[in-house]
């Protein structure tokens, strides 16, 4: 097998924050009905994480679980194992209905680092969401529009956001988050 | 002349100079001066020509209401017209020049319209230029176009060298306007615990305040200003921002910002404007009030000046507008001016004051000065051309025979005050006429409502209709306490500060100086300055029947120009109102809409220039594409190799060489952006049923199957290959531009209409590169790279296999859009440019070569496969195009079935599909009609069918085309004619569609 | 520009993440239906100055489709929904008539 290769292949750009590419990360998505009963186990299982509540993510080391819809999740996982993790689900989740499928190509993924208010502020550029801190926090999974593409944004810690596009316009992404990580364009709205 | 007084000028930085240019000429000001201000320090009181008559026009305004001081600022990269000298913080290197003259600004040929204005009434060119009609375009636009106008927009090779950026914020109050009553409104919330944010248009906290005097618990406003900021800075849920203007208030507590980062110092890095998208729990428009010229002859001539503009001028900048000014007004404010300008050592021979009672206090403290005070009287007309020279007084009572005439170079007028009522106004807040102030007011009882149904905007202090410090103070911070409140916060008491101010006795309304005008005097008598609408225009538009407000700003234009009549509405409306004998509120005003004032093009498009213009999809193949110099063509936001042109090819010769080197031997595609749809579930079959208009459920694990589906209204949208992977899973493949709709069209059957049906749907469009292996020698490239049995009996047409290529993962479909031997490789995203290199290495013996779209579409229409949105265009049905044998007979029903069933789609005469050949072999014209005998009830041919695809075959060396004929099937071997829009007429025969292989034995081998 | 309370995933959401689907509460019509009732269900549609009832998708979210009962005068919300229901709940019901009333179900405007 080749080396797998990621949309912008680990661009990076240094403003009033980092904006770097993740590299190939392992993604499933995961659909089933939230009561079906093996569904929390298949999970606790085969990722380590507990199910998040409603647009919540919960992680295990380099593994995690994002609520992506009432009936859908995304695991987050080394790219390696994502096919494997697949297969497991699948066995676990045998005899319900459920979906497992690999996606981790399907994505770009980046990595916003830098000063906790401008990284906020980079992304309150981008997407029409309350990123104040009193509203929006580690461990909240929020799914929106970044400029003009659907997008999925969390912050790994203070300081630390992840993004998630499609693959197709991970270099659109990447260059958003460019210019909007500008040097020169802090807004000091998060800053009080 | 203006000029710059020896001291004063709160805003100034004496110290510091700054170099500027105005058409050419080199000047100075100083830091904390505007353009205007800088302008008029030089004695530069002339700064454009107006729309119409191109009159002199000098500053009116000292701020955002200025219709005037438009220029064209800046230069090469960054040239922007119609920009206000009165907003234009002055810096180092500025340049400006005039605009709307020639061949200059003191002398402008144009300027011999104002002999003819009597000839230029309102209406003149909807009435001079309505015949004859064949002149529209070509005569009359033209010289309209030429004669009016404002700046030239920059030529169409610049590109703007700033950048700019939008900025999402969510916020409990917002308040707009950093006068006494934003910043009292911003404390009360703040206190409460609310989170504020307090925006300004200009660069300086406090407003008028400071520039009108009064006392706050017994100081300067200044000091309150001053204390208030430093309370509000030391807030943690309040943010400041000033240069920022609120430009609109929308629905559901949306809120446009507009943020001038480095208009006073370009330079640095960064943007040069931010629009914020605000949502707001709660809005203040603490937006203050704009002072009304008053309506008398020559009221536009340079010199001429709002009162609190000229007191502006003379406290905020050290500028004097004149030696001596006339000071005319209906109501006390303008007092304060002469007041001011007295204390400057500057003369103010007199003030009119039209009211026969005069004024109070201030009134009295202005003839203590020595100041004469003449009551009951009016401006009959100002002297002077582009400058004021003198007054003639007259009564106000009377119809302006002059009683004295006075030498003077200043007039400051005052006709009142009228709320900023715009934000307010902008998302639905109503207003009541106030009989004894003479204004439109914010009527709080019908106030902008939100998502709640409750009301989201609340105005403060002058904005609301309070002129008095004291009332100011106090209004604000009621609305402080009712926005903290509406919020949730928990604010005290309305605590307002202590305010004192002289009392001053009641305004009275005029609205034409003097009352009885005659013509003579009301054609001088300006109400719209930039759009040249005078008194005598709007009385001319009452009188040939535009009685409606909104009838008669079109017909005259007032209020119609960049200043969006900020000066002018009220004053014209009143003159209307009188012409129509109605009092002020039964004519109403026009609507006020966003923005306040003109926003730059570069903050509404925010960082959506350059690259990320839009987004561009890209596939995994994409750099290889670019490396090779591939000819793209936009596919929705993709971008897909349209041909790969060699050395000197031209791009027809590129798509046959890559045809005939497909079919004869080898070619490579990039089919990634084909959609892939998993549909999974027990319901999964039974779903697919209903989607597709073929059966889908009887389709064998490890087979493919090519479906069609339709729209609920019967026509059809999409088609694509379907692959049973598990008894419970299918991948449904879409047309490009169909990845998303079909997607969503999918998940609103499943989430809207069968909702108890068992069936996810995932879309793993770009998990894939899709590369398609075309050609009689594809099996063997593949079985050289090995790792897989692609061969005829383990792997048939319409058959899928998973496997490994050269090492690689990947799901391999026997089926072909050429008509080829073909494979499709799905191997994950990550992996494609690999194995697309590997495949390209190896095929290197066979020539392999890639081809792009047009060759796609040439093969598929030698092969008579239709293509959405060629052969369809949202009005054809599968049975037009003799799709019949995928429509399942058996199936009760699928989207699409009943509405097939209607009268017009079984209609034996609906065009049906079919080849067309010319006869010549050349090429039909795209898109041409086929004509029929007679004609139309319009005139026009009939018709009897269109083409919907044509190309050159390489292959069949002609002209192919498909179309769609009246009874096309029935008529194989007529010859039709289509007109080419060339003027030429084509003949071509109906033929079959399948041109190439019709028994598909190239493909199933 | 609308604010919609998404009511699977509870965001209040900006109307640029969402997708507007038109009238909510259609009876689908299929093979073996009257003319009449076919055309009503593919073409007749409200158009209310007043109470109306929506569908709309959290497009630029998580997906779903859901209603919205809302004044397409004042814009005022009166709540969002489930779409996967045949009528608007009661609760949504009783919040239209105590804001609207003499409002009833089926009759818009």
């Amino acid at each position: 097998m080749s080396e797998p290769v990621s949309a912008v292949k680990n661009a990076v750009f240094s403003g009033i924050v980092r904006v770097e590419d993740c590299g190939p990360q392992g993604m499933i998505t995961l659909r089933s009905d939230a009561s079906n009963a093996k569904l929390k186990q298949a999970v606790k299982v085969v990722i380590g994480a507990d199910l998040p509540p409603v647009r919540g993510i919960s992680a295990n080391g380099d593994r995690a679980v994002a609520w992506m819809s009432p009936d859908e999740w995304l695991i987050l996982l080394p790219y390696a194992e994502a096919r494997a993790a697949e297969a497991e689900l699948r066995k676990a989740l045998a005899g319900t209905h459920h979906l497992a499928e690999t996606v981790s190509d399907a994505r770009a993924f980046f990595r916003v680092t830098g000063d906790a208010a401008r990284v906020r502020e980079v992304l309150a550029k981008l997407v029409p969401v309350d990123l104040h801190p009193a509203r929006f926090g580690t461990g909240e999974m929020r799914r929106t529009r970044m400029a003009q593409v659907a997008a999925a944004i969390w912050l790994e810690s203070e300081g630390e956001a992840r993004v998630i596009c499609f693959r197709s316009v991970g270099a659109y992404v990447f260059d958003l988050l460019s210019a909007a990580a500008a040097n020169g364009s802090e807004v000091a709205f998060f800053d009080a | 002349m203006s000029t710059r007084l020896a001291q004063g000028g709160r805003f100034l930085n004496r110290a510091r100079k700054v170099n500027f240019t105005f058409n050419g000429q080199h000047l100075t000001g100083h830091e904390g001066d505007t353009l205007a201000s800088a302008l008029l320090a030089q004695g530069q009181m002339m700064v454009g020509r107006s729309f119409k008559y191109h009159r002199p026009r000098g500053m009116v305004a000292s701020g955002a209401e200025e219709p005037n001081a438009l220029v064209n600022l800046g230069s090469g990269n960054r040239l922007e017209p119609n920009q206000r000298a009165t907003t234009t913080e002055l810096f180092d290197g500025l340049t400006a020049t005039s605009q709307n003259h020639w061949p200059s600004l003191e002398f402008d040929v144009g300027a011999v319209n104002t002999y003819f204005s009597r000839f230029l009434p309102a209406g003149f060119y909807y009435k001079m230029f309505m015949y004859p009609r064949a002149f529209w375009k070509h005569v009359y636009e033209p010289f309209i176009r030429q004669s009016a106008g404002l700046g030239r927009a920059p030529e169409p090779h610049v590109r703007d060298e700033d950048t700019y950026e939008h900025f999402y914020a969510f916020v409990d109050v917002l308040v707009i306007g950093g006068g006494v009553a934003g910043l009292q409104a911003a404390l009360t919330a703040g206190r409460a615990g609310a989170q504020v944010l307090l925006i300004e248009q200009t660069a300086h906290w406090g407003g008028r305040a400071p520039v009108d005097g009064g006392t706050v618990d017994g100081k300067p406003a200044a000091e309150f200003v001053d204390a208030a900021l430093a309370e509000l800075r030391g807030m943690k849920n309040v943010v400041l921002r000033d240069r920022c203007m609120g430009a609109g208030v929308y629905d559901h507590g949306y809120v446009l910002a507009y943020e001038r980062i480095s208009d006073h110092a370009p330079g640095p890095a960064g943007p040069r404007h931010r629009l914020w998208r605000l949502r707001c729990k709660q809005v203040v428009t603490a937006t203050g009030a704009i002072e009304r010229p008053l309506s008398f002859a020559g009221n536009d001539i340079p010199g001429v000046m709002l009162a609190s503009a000229v007191r502006d001028y003379a406290v905020n900048y050290g500028v004097s507008i004149g030696d001596r000014t006339v000071v005319v007004t209906n109501n006390d404010d303008a007092y304060r001016t002469a007041i001011t300008l007295k204390g400057l050592g500057l003369e103010v021979p007199a003030i009119i004051d039209a009211r026969a009672g005069g004024g109070g206090a201030l009134a009295d403290e202005a003839r203590a000065l020595g100041i004469r005070v003449e009551t009951g009287k009016a401006i009959a007309k100002v002297k002077g051309a582009k400058r004021v020279e003198g007054v003639a007084i007259c009564a106000q009572a009377g119809e302006g025979a002059v009683l004295e005439e006075i030498k003077c170079d200043a007039v400051a007028m005052s006709g009142g005050w009228s709320p900023v009522v715009h934000l307010w106004s902008h998302c639905g807040g109503k207003l009541t006429w106030d009989d004894a102030q003479a204004m439109f007011r914010p009527n709080a009882d019908l106030a902008p409502t939100g998502a709640a149904g409750e009301a989201f905007v609340i105005p403060a202090g002058t904005a609301n209709g309070y002129m008095g410090l004291a009332e100011v103070l106090a209004d604000a911070a009621a609305a402080g306490v009712a926005a903290a409140k509406a919020v949730g916060a928990k604010p005290k008491k309305a605590e307002a500060p202590q305010a004192s101010t002289p009392d001053e006795a009641p305004i009275e309304p005029v609205w034409l100086m003097p009352q009885g005008a005659d013509i003579k005097l009301r054609m001088k008598a300006w109400l719209d300055f930039q759009n040249d609408v005078k008194v005598s225009d709007v009385q001319l538009a009452a009188r040939e029947g535009f009685e409606s407000v909104e009838h008669a700003k079109r017909y005259t234009t007032l209020g119609m120009a960049t200043d969006q009549g900020k000066l002018s509405n009220i004053n014209g409306l009143a003159i209307l109102s009188d012409a129509l004998g109605q009092p002020i509120p039964q004519t109403g005003t026009t609507t006020f809409r966003p923005p306040y004032t003109p926003i730059s093009m570069g903050a509404i498009a925010g960082e959506a220039r350059g690259k990320v213009f839009q987004p561009i999809r890209r596939t995994p193949l994409q750099d290889w594409h670019e490396g090779q110099g591939a000819y793209f063509e936009p596919v929705g936001h993709w971008r897909r190799p349209y041909c790969y042109p060699r050395g000197e090819e031209s791009h027809a010769q590129a798509v046959a060489r890559e045809i005939n080197q497909t079919r004869g031997s080898l070619g490579m595609l990039d089919a990634s952006t084909l959609g892939k749809l998993i549909v999974k579930g027990p319901d999964a079959g039974k779903f697919l049923d209903m989607l597709y208009t073929n059966m889908m459920s009887t389709l064998k694990p490890g087979r493919c199957r090519y479906g069609l589906m339709c729209s609920e209204n019967g026509f059809l949208m999409d088609d694509g290959v379907v692959a049973r992977i598990h008894d419970d899973t299918f991948l449904c493949h879409t047309t490009t531009g169909g990845a998303d709709r079909i997607h969503a069209h999918m998940e609103e059957w499943l989430q809207t209409e069968w909702w108890d049906w068992q069936v996810y749907v995932a879309n793993v469009t770009e998990q894939y590169g899709q590369i398609a292996v075309v050609g009689p020698d594809a099996r063997k490239v593949l079985e050289k790279l090995g790792g897989m049995d692609v061969s005829k009996d383990t792997l048939p047409f319409m058959a899928w296999a998973d496997g490994e290529l050269g090492g690689i993962a990947c799901r391999v479909y026997r089926i072909s859009f050429s008509g080829e031997l073909s494979y499709e490789i799905a191997v994950d995203a990550g992996h494609a440019r690999a194995l697309w290199d590997k495949l390209l290495e190896s095929g290197a013996e066979f020539n392999v070569m890639p081809y792009g779209t047009e060759a796609l579409h040439v093969m598929r229409a030698e092969k008579g496969f239709i293509m959405i949105g060629d052969e369809t265009d949202g009005t054809v049905i599968p049975q037009d195009l003799g799709l019949d044998w995928a429509i399942s007979k058996k199936k009760e029903d699928y989207i699409g079935k009943r509405a097939q069933e209607r009268s017009h789609m079984t209609d034996p005469r609906r065009w049906k599909l079919v080849g067309l050949e010319t006869v010549d072999g050349s090429k039909l014209p795209d898109g041409a009609y086929a004509v029929a005998d007679g004609k139309n009830a319009n005139g026009q041919r009939n018709v009897q069918g269109r083409v919907t695809s044509t190309y050159h075959s390489p292959t069949l060396g002609r002209g192919i085309a498909m179309g769609l004929v009246l009874n096309g099937p029935d008529r194989m071997g007529e010859v039709i004619e289509f007109p080419g829009t060339d003027g030429k007429t084509y003949k071509a025969r109906i033929v079959d569609p399948v041109f190439f292989d019709k028994d598909g034995e190239k493909q199933n081998v | 520009m609308l604010i919609l309370e998404c009511p699977y995933c509870g965001l209040h959401a900006d109307e640029t993440e969402l997708a507007p689907g038109g009238e909510a509460h259609l009876k689908r019509f299929g093979p073996g239906s009257s003319d009449d009732d076919f055309e009503g269900y593919l073409f007749m549609r409200e158009n209310p100055k007043g109470v109306h009832f929506e569908r709309w998708r959290h497009a630029n979210g998580c997906g779903k489709w859901f209603h919205a009962a809302r004044d397409t005068n004042t814009l005022e919300v009166f709540g969002t929904y489930s779409a996967q229901t045949t009528e608007p709940p009661q609760d949504i019901k009783d919040k239209i008539s105590a804001r609207r009333p003499g409002w009833t179900w089926r009759e818009f405007a």
